[in-house]
């Protein structure tokens, strides 16, 4: 960003095509409900608006989804690496692999300047975790003034901003296919459950989110602010025995449901099954999340933690045609260089 | 007369097997007390009027009947590997139902196994396509049963978790003064939890679930708590609860009189399925959020039931009653969005141990 002053107005491209995807984990019903309502209604340009937002409305993993299960053959959200969506396809490959360069044709390709602007992929979590947009920049700010806005048109929700800092070339996940991407969490909920708050909570995110887009694209000038952004450190694993594999202890009660609430060294992490207490050995305080997520226990992740700090968002405005056409002058010739 | 023939007179003819959840009819609960009085032979002391049964020297306690169901998964689990198989008086088997549904931890892998253990299932011949937990029930039936036979186990207590807001309810088919009693005991030992007894006005010989196999039985379900998750304080009831059961019968087998009295259980009389669309048969609408985590909270008419997702409220209709497995996850498929109870009051002879 360089030497902002505070009160200069970034201006970035146009957000003329967005993608709401759902199902992308079929057991996350929240996400597939939503999409299949938005797909009844099949809005997908609004005629009567000045600057028309193109909503793609996707379900992602639909074998998954019509089985209720996570994924078929492997998890499609960690599919999205260049590596895996660029690599050979045979016939043997697994179902998810196939889908995700499905998805890579229809919403990217990644990294290309064909792919969607926006990318929200609709997630469920059993941890208590409220709201969380989660993404791969702590710079995107984009991402960053859809999140404040969120804060600003849902106040009831707890919500958080969650940055897992992975280079562009390794993230993974469908979001990371559009130029601006994040992943919509929230939880509690049990996977294979429509809980009626969750869903109405989901529906009201991805409306103001789209509300947000439109407004940024008809030139609203959005002040900027600070946001309290969550970057991943690490997981801890839960104890497991050495010949099963199986845990051998369950998050404690003094931490279950506790997301973002700072652990300290010391403080209570795993009860055993004969009731002893096992305690977190970090030097350093830091802030779990997805703490009990049912679906990591196969990921060997108990609880991730993050370092919380505040980040400063510039004020953003959409660029105007002029500003548009000299940048993609210079885009081209630095493509010709 | 043969302890199988008494049940059948008792009980009648039997009923063709429906679906889980099905609805029962209504009951005269004298006649429900005398049939289950068949059932246990048991003989009434009338000097006393305190009932006495044998003593309850074998138990069974399962867990992982349902695959994802973790507290009893790993409740079975850490008591096999502490190899718990004898306190005091009581012989403990510990069974892992469903190992290959637990191995993936799902429901089940091919039929519910909760679900198989119907007369006409145990005895049905078993071919190279008979569904896994068909062989499975069968197999149970041999090592904990045979159900209804004398070799069967005394006590057959099978451990369930639900994703519906249950707190902790224990599960009875008929009104058998012995389970009874010992969730009267629970009921007054335990104050951490709500602790709630559900019937299911269903007669033995047309009982599916793995706990009709024990002489006297009944299953502990636990919840909220999400299919494929652990949560310490749901694992930690479960455990209290196991723990009391076997204190009330090392107490019943050394003796002790247990009080008469009275309980209050909950007998399901229907179920509800959610709002679906006629063409593709998904659910169109959601619990309400006002019916969802109020389990056991009477539902009266004009009570919100469902939202629907384009924001419709749907509203009960017909009489007052309890609504039970309020928003249970493996229940979408069986189409049931909640149970529907009447509130029964029963009453306890005193009991003790028959001696010989």
């Amino acid at each position: 960003m360089g030497q902002m002053e505070v009160d200069e107005v970034m201006c970035l491209p146009r957000l003329p095509r967005v993608a709401v995807c759902g199902g992308t984990h079929g057991n996350e019903l929240s996400g597939v409900y939503l999409v299949r309502e938005m797909l009844k209604v099949e809005k997908k340009v609004v005629e009567e608006e000045e600057e028309p937002v193109l909503v793609m409305i996707v379900l992602s993993n639909p074998r998954a989804t019509q089985q209720c299960h996570r994924y078929v053959d492997t998890d499609l959200n960690r599919c999205f690496t260049h590596a895996t969506l660029n690599g050979p396809m045979s016939d043997t490959d697994p179902y998810e692999i196939v889908r995700s360069q499905e998805l890579n044709t229809l919403l990217g390709p990644k990294g290309s300047r064909q792919a969607v602007d926006l990318v929200c992929d609709l997630h469920n979590t059993t941890a208590n975790m409220g709201m969380c947009l989660i993404t791969y920049s702590d710079c995107d700010w984009i991402c960053l003034h859809i999140f404040r806005h969120l804060q600003k048109e849902i106040p009831d929700i707890p919500m958080r901003f969650i940055h897992f800092d992975v280079s562009n070339k390794e993230s993974y996940s469908l979001d990371s296919v559009g130029k601006h991407g994040f992943a919509m969490e929230i939880g509690p909920q049990p996977h294979g459950v429509v809980r009626s708050n969750i869903y109405t909570a989901m529906k009201d995110g991805v409306q103001h989110m789209l509300d947000w887009v439109r407004l940024f694209n008809s030139g609203t000038m959005f002040k900027g602010g600070f946001v309290d952004v969550f970057t991943m450190v690490k997981h801890i694993d839960y104890p497991r025995d050495s010949v099963t594999h199986n845990i051998t202890a369950a998050i404690h009660p003094h931490l279950q449901d506790r997301d973002f609430c700072l652990l300290h060294p010391e403080d209570p992490l795993f009860q055993t099954f004969s009731g002893e207490t096992l305690r977190y050995k970090g030097k350093e305080p830091l802030y779990p999340f997805f703490i009990n997520e049912c679906a990591y226990y196969e990921k060997g992740i108990a609880l991730s933690l993050a370092r919380k700090r505040r980040v400063m968002v510039p004020s953003i405005r959409v660029e105007t045609e002029q500003e548009q056409q000299a940048n993609d002058h210079e885009y081209s010739s630095e493509e010709e260089n | 007369m043969s302890r199988r023939n008494r049940k059948r007179r008792a009980t009648g003819r039997r009923k063709k097997q429906e679906v889980a959840g099905r609805p029962a009819v209504n009951r005269n609960i004298q006649r429900l007390l005398q049939a289950s009085e068949c059932q246990a032979g048991l003989q009434r002391d009338k000097a006393m009027e305190s009932v006495s049964f044998p003593p309850q020297s074998s138990i069974a306690i399962c867990g992982g009947t349902h695959g994802n169901e973790m507290t009893g998964v790993y409740l079975v689990r850490e008591m096999q590997k502490h190899k718990v198989d004898k306190i005091g008086s009581v012989s403990i088997s510990t069974v892992l139902s469903n190992p290959r549904a637990v191995d993936v931890c799902r429901r089940y892998t091919e039929t519910d196994l909760n679900r198989c253990f119907t007369d006409a299932l145990l005895s049905s011949p078993i071919t190279d396509s008979t569904p896994y937990e068909v062989r499975r029930a069968q197999e149970l039936n041999a090592q904990l049963g045979p159900k209804g036979s004398e070799k069967a186990v005394d006590m057959l207590i099978d451990l369930h978790n639900t994703t519906a807001n249950m707190g902790l309810c224990l599960i009875f088919y008929t009104a058998d003064y012995l389970p009874l009693q010992i969730f009267k005991y629970i009921q007054n030992k335990m104050s951490s939890v709500p602790v709630r007894a559900m019937q299911l006005d269903i007669p033995l010989s047309d009982a599916y679930s793995l706990d009709s196999l024990g002489k006297h039985s009944f299953s502990i379900e636990v919840g909220p708590q999400p299919n494929g998750v652990l949560r310490a304080d749901i694992f930690n009831i479960v455990k209290e609860a196991v723990d009391h059961t076997i204190a009330w019968l090392q107490e019943f087998n050394s003796g002790s009189t247990f009080e008469a009295g009275e309980v209050e259980a909950f007998t399901v009389v229907k179920s509800v399925d959610y709002p679906r669309d006629p063409v593709t048969g998904e659910i169109s609408a959601a619990i309400h959020p006002q019916l969802q985590d109020n389990d056991f909270k009477l539902l009266k008419p004009g009570d919100p039931i469902f939202l629907s997702f384009t924001g419709e409220t749907v509203k009960h209709e017909g009489e007052e009653l309890y609504p039970l497995f309020v928003n249970e996850c493996a229940y979408y498929e069986k189409k049931i969005a909640f149970h529907l109870a009447q509130k029964r009051t029963f009453k306890l002879p005193s009991i003790h141990m028959k001696k010989d």
